[in-house]
């Protein structure tokens, strides 16, 4: 609805009182601050950022494994799998990042996107963020979102040197990295849960019931 | 949605009443209250945050056309489609079209307050399709057949009792026989049904949090995953919004949600934070090949150029009906519309028309609570002041009240006057309480002594008092 459009528009700048359109010098302001987005106030985030983002994923019951290379990342999966009885059948990112993983030849292992029967998945992830102790998540061909939604429980393999202080320097990174934004960004901060039964706390909602997270380095 | 603000009197005597609704209410406010405040306690740089959040805002409300038109290009540029409605009526043949496009039956939500104002779900049932709420408060209400009464805590008047009944009555279709009784079991019951209805979903329906200009990305705030499902299994994405939920850059966004979460569920954050940009990508393995957004107006415009600016600052965080006394006893429904509390008598107004709601801004005790904990710093009790005037100015205002007020009014602009004739009338009532010490009953004071006894004054009037307390010192 096109006629919408220019009614909407020009709804709005009657109210703003604007004669006419907007002058040049005025609008390369705005593009200005566009283009070239600032930070506001960021808060205080004391002591180490890898202890601070452990403290605050614990706090919201993610579980976190430290493991000193990826090596160990196997073991660590079967840990959680013999934890919560799971079976040995994984669907893992087709992230490049991850190939460095040793996988024990006991688990069976297909690499695609999540389908709704699957029970535990393991996906990289972009940066961990200490600020709130939230994994942040891009979707593509590596890394597809339904693997972080879909399965039972999902483990989240995170480098430490991925783990920045705050949102805003997520903000930086993508940029630097990627160049723009994919078609999904996930901040992900604890399993799944609600609380509209009577304001009760209930974890595994539609998402995940459990949350890993396997920090290396 | 259609209103039923006009009721409010009725509706919140109404609710005065239900005792169910009592237990529900009382379990809830304590907790969002106590969270929010630790939350807040939490964060030296609150206060900061809000000033910073407050000027933003303004910052782009003072610039709205040229940012909404950057957001489009931005949406358009990732591969998606902005369309506009200034009314509901356009926003709802707008959605009617897409699902109708994509040769849609099962369309499932994720939680709406724009969706509300469609009254979406109505229309998709009339035109044949199959609307699901996801959120598990909307899916409880959605089976009850009830508007939301919070705008984040939507099933908040309902007991767990209410909810099993209702779960037996509605799911022994899919062979879930038993009823369930304990919390872990309701929600693992609802996360069992609408499994199923995710995965066969042709459309998903989501809201947004904010929308930004810089990338043309729409954003949802959930705990539950159940917007992140919605958004990503169906083939075609919607997203509906608002047209003040433009914000200019990423790093704005990341200032508001910090008051976001904190102010609405005492959360630092929530557990899902999701940017939508656009359909999936030609490598990606899943993800919508459709990207809508559909930016509803709906008075929004009018309210740009007036006295009520500010209310299109608010994040919809809930913290105002968290806070206010006449919410917490009468609850959600009472008001009428989709937007209760503080927030909702100021915008079912603007919205619907003072006229159909002129008891909503009358029903406050302008205690100043939701002012004082609104993260965008909306002078809510100022505005429900203004519109009381405006209802004044309209004649809106029984006959009998405007009457009073007039008699009043000629009295306190005479000061003499004013201090005979509350002498009088102070020494007069407390000669006549002195016994009891209050009244069961008075003439022309029903409305009070209906519900509750009336203390005797002293039998001093307050000028008096302080006049002779200042004299004394």
């Amino acid at each position: 609805m096109s006629g919408a459009r220019e009614r909407v528009l020009a709804n709005i700048r009657a109210a703003l009182n604007r004669k006419g359109p907007m002058t040049d010098s005025v609008t390369a302001a705005l593009d200005a601050r566009l283009k070239t987005p600032r930070a506001n106030v960021k808060p205080a985030v004391e002591g180490d950022v890898v202890e601070r983002f452990i403290q605050k994923m614990e706090s919201v019951h993610g579980a976190v494994t430290r493991v000193a290379a990826m090596e160990k990342v196997s073991e660590a999966v079967d840990d959680h799998l013999k934890q919560h009885g799971l079976p040995l059948e994984l669907v893992v990112a087709p992230d490049p990042g991850l190939e460095d993983i040793r996988w024990s030849n006991r688990f069976a292992i297909e690499r695609r996107a999540a389908s709704g029967s699957d029970r535990v998945s393991v996906t990289g992830a972009f940066a961990g963020l200490a600020e709130t102790g939230t994994l942040v998540l891009l979707s593509g061909p590596e890394s597809p979102t339904t693997l972080n939604f879909l399965p039972d429980d999902h483990i989240v393999v995170l480098r430490v040197e991925r783990i920045v202080t705050h949102m805003e320097d997520v903000w930086a990174r993508l940029r630097k990295e990627r160049g723009q934004m994919p078609r999904t960004v996930n901040f992900i901060t604890g399993p799944s849960k609600t609380a509209d039964v009577e304001q009760t706390i209930q974890e595994g909602a539609h998402g995940p019931r459990r949350l890993r997270v396997i920090l290396v380095g | 949605m259609l209103s039923r603000a006009d009721e409010f009197k009725q509706r919140s005597t109404a609710a005065l009443l239900d005792p169910e609704l009592k237990r529900a209410m009382g379990k809830a406010k304590g907790g969002f209250q106590e969270k929010r405040r630790n939350a807040v306690d939490l964060l030296p740089e609150f206060e900061a945050l809000k000033q910073t959040a407050r000027e933003l805002k303004e910052h782009t409300l003072h610039n709205l056309d040229f940012y909404l038109e950057r957001y489009e290009e931005a949406v358009t540029a990732a591969g998606g489609q902005v369309h506009w409605a200034s009314t509901t009526e356009e926003a709802r043949e707008i959605i009617l079209k897409i699902c109708r496009d994509a040769g849609a039956k099962r369309v499932t939500k994720g939680k709406s307050m724009v969706g509300e104002e469609m009254g979406i779900n109505e229309v998709l049932e009339r035109a044949g399709f199959e609307p699901v709420e996801t959120d598990l408060g909307e899916y409880i209400i959605q089976l009850a057949k009830e508007p939301p009464s919070h705008i984040i805590a939507p099933a908040v008047h309902m007991t767990k009792d209410q909810i099993t009944d209702l779960f037996h009555a509605h799911h022994q279709k899919y062979g879930l026989t038993g009823r369930v009784t304990e919390v872990a079991a309701i929600v693992n019951e609802a996360r069992t049904v609408l499994r199923d209805k995710f995965l066969s979903a042709d459309v998903g329906i989501t809201g947004a949090n904010f929308l930004i200009a810089e990338t043309g990305s729409s954003i949802i705030v959930t705990n539950e995953g159940n917007g992140d499902l919605t958004n990503t299994l169906p083939p075609v994405h919607i997203v509906t919004a608002g047209i003040e939920k433009v914000v200019p850059t990423l790093e704005d966004v990341s200032t508001i949600l910090r008051l976001l979460a904190r102010s609405a569920t005492g959360q630092e954050t929530s557990v899902y934070t999701t940017f939508s940009t656009g359909p999936k990508r030609s490598r990606d393995l899943d993800g919508p090949s459709e990207y809508h957004v559909v930016l509803l107006d709906n008075g929004r415009s009018q309210m740009l150029g007036n006295e009520f600016h500010e209310m299109l600052r608010c994040i919809r965080c809930g913290a105002c009906m968290n806070h206010c006394p006449v919410y917490q006893s009468v609850g959600g429904h009472a008001y009428g519309w989709v937007y209760p509390g503080p927030m909702g008598s100021v915008l079912t107004p603007l919205m619907v028309g003072l006229d159909k709601s002129f008891d909503l801004p009358n029903a406050c005790t302008l205690n100043g609570r939701c002012k004082e904990v609104c993260p965008m710093s909306i002078p809510l009790p100022d505005m429900l002041r203004k519109l009381r005037e405006r209802g004044y100015d309209q004649r809106l205002m029984p006959l009998r009240a405007r009457a009073a007020l007039r008699l009043w009014a000629y009295f306190a602009r005479r000061p003499k006057l004013y201090r005979l004739a509350t002498r009088i009338g102070m020494g007069l009532l407390g000669a006549l309480g002195k016994r009891r010490g209050r009244f069961r009953w008075l003439p022309f004071a029903s409305g009070w002594t209906d519900a509750r006894d009336l203390p005797a004054p002293q039998g001093v009037t307050f000028q008096a008092a302080l006049k002779k307390r200042g004299r004394g010192t």
